[in-house]
């Protein structure tokens, strides 16, 4: 049934805030140690076009930043993935540049690019977010069955026609794959740089704003904002791979 | 006739850590025009070595091979192929599917006559009604059969199968032998088949050339002399047991060799 499919985690949601709801009034915390559900609506309601403004701004953001890292993270793991010369080289680099923190990159972009807040974040949502669609991409091309290119390999196809045959839509189940993380990566890359560098944008910088101000409802506000976005970015991830890699899908048994 | 493929004097070794692995030394095969050709040999003798070698996907170290008097130095659109795993692509139909190698062979062909062109093949392997499917939707044997339209769907003059058959039980691989025969006897190719059954060499076989172990060499040729419209019965026939016989022991003396090196 359909209804079920939406009701089912409809249902767990308002368990959780129910649940929420329960652990403060048992506890009896006051706001300013500790929001409840119930606090929120006052909060959106207060502010809701700073929301609106402020998620347009992250979403945008956030959008264009992926963007981004798929041209390049797919062009990076085509490189990868049809040179081995280019996987050794590349690899430690790739690894080493993934496990820096990318709170540390902030003010060092910050600084390279002063003033350009739209470019510092759009930047860093990408940086944090390509690492994983190079490697499934590299990877999907570099474990490709030899018959696969030879089927049309044997009738002289070039290599180009067989990656855009063969190849590519062979990858794209694990592409879709690693972009449903970097989906949320680049959400955090855009929302670290809002709170760290603060510029008077983006639902981090409400969050600051909060946070200056011990608007503690304000501050959960945003975060239950944030949430939700994510869980929009993602599924519009999951409803494009339907689209694009529905092919892989296997009945369930 | 005249002579389709020829190879003279193959030699190819594989680099490895350990160093060169001779994999064929000086192996020579003729097929004439139209013939069907099996290659049996035991296993890890370079056979699917040679698939590569007459498809033009690989050049030997030493030696040549031509294709209607013409040197193979790269692949060619007159070239089909089939292996073990159909490998279909499973974000295509099975139509779609066997229309591929036209997309390649073909670009400025009507979409209609591709169609057509599939359709009819699939028609002929018992396959109609499952143009729409998706391979997952199919068994086996029947990936198989779209498999080998897939391979022969252009016309080629040269079908090369590595051991097409090899994962399919018993019965459906007597079927396919049989879809084979009649695909064969509708269409024009020459064919190399690697296989490691001896019966289906003799049932499909003009000639069945036997490769030596490691590094592989014709080791011998035998011409099939039954009549080209066989029964899996014939297997049965005197005739054709002797023949099993003889390739049975001519494998033994190939894998002595092997064992011999080892």
């Amino acid at each position: 049934m359909d209804w079920k499919k939406i009701a089912t985690p409809l249902l767990s949601v308002v368990a959780f805030l129910a649940l929420w709801e329960f652990i403060v009034w048992i506890n009896n915390w006051p706001n300013y140690v500790m929001a409840s559900p119930s606090d929120l609506p006052a909060a959106y309601e207060k502010y809701w076009k700073l929301f609106l403004i402020d998620s347009w701004q992250t979403l945008w953001r956030t959008v264009a930043g992926l963007a981004l890292a798929v041209v390049f993270g797919t062009f990076l793991g085509m490189v990868m993935g049809f040179s081995k010369t280019a996987r050794d080289a590349l690899y430690p680099l790739l690894v080493g540049f993934n496990a820096i923190p990318k709170a540390t990159l902030v003010p060092v972009l910050s600084l390279l690019f002063i003033g350009a807040h739209d470019f510092n974040t759009v930047l860093m949502a990408f940086l944090i977010s390509f690492f994983p669609i190079a490697v499934s991409v590299g990877i999907g091309l570099s474990t490709l069955e030899p018959e696969y290119r030879d089927i049309l390999g044997a009738l002289g196809a070039s290599k180009l026609t067989i990656f855009r045959k063969i190849a590519l839509p062979k990858t794209l189940p694990e592409f879709f794959g690693a972009l449903k993380v970097s989906v949320t990566l680049a959400f955090i890359g855009t929302n670290l740089v809002e709170i760290i560098s603060p510029h008077g944008k983006g639902l981090g910088s409400l969050f600051q704003s909060g946070a200056t101000n011990g608007d503690y409802p304000l501050m959960f506000a945003v975060l239950i904002a944030l949430a939700f976005l994510g869980i929009v970015l993602y599924y519009a991830v999951v409803a494009l791979e339907k689209v694009f890699a529905g092919w892989a899908e296997r009945p369930a048994s | 006739m005249d002579t389709l493929i020829d190879i003279r004097g193959v030699t190819h070794a594989y680099q490895t850590k350990h160093g060169p692995l001779p994999v064929l030394d000086g192996l020579n095969l003729s097929v004439p025009e139209g013939e069907f050709c099996a290659v049996v040999g035991p296993s890890g003798c370079g056979k699917s070595t040679l698939t590569r070698l007459v498809a033009g996907l690989m050049k030997p170290d030493r030696g040549e091979v031509f294709l209607h008097g013409e040197k193979v130095t790269s692949p060619r659109k007159t070239v089909g192929m089939a292996f073990q795993n159909p490998v279909l692509l499973e974000w295509r139909s099975i139509l779609e599917n066997v229309m591929l190698p036209l997309e390649i062979v073909a670009p400025s062909m009507a979409r209609a006559d591709k169609v057509a062109r599939a359709e009819h093949l699939l028609e002929m392997v018992g396959l109609k009604g499952f143009e729409n499917k998706r391979p997952s939707e199919l068994s086996g044997g029947m990936r198989q059969r779209a498999s080998l339209c897939r391979s022969i769907v252009h016309k080629p003059q040269v079908l090369i199968m590595d051991e097409p058959f090899g994962a399919l039980d018993n019965f459906t691989r007597e079927d396919l032998w049989q879809t084979m025969r009649d695909l064969r006897a509708a269409e024009p190719f020459t064919a190399v088949l690697i296989t490691h059954d001896l019966r289906e060499s003799v049932f499909l076989g003009d000639q069945v050339v036997v490769l030596s172990g490691r590094p592989a060499r014709t080791q011998y040729v035998l011409d099939v002399d039954l009549p080209g419209d066989r029964s899996i019965d014939i297997l049965y026939e005197p005739k054709a047991v002797d023949m099993l016989h003889l390739l049975r022991d001519q494998i033994r003396i190939a894998q002595g060799r092997d064992e011999g090196v080892h």
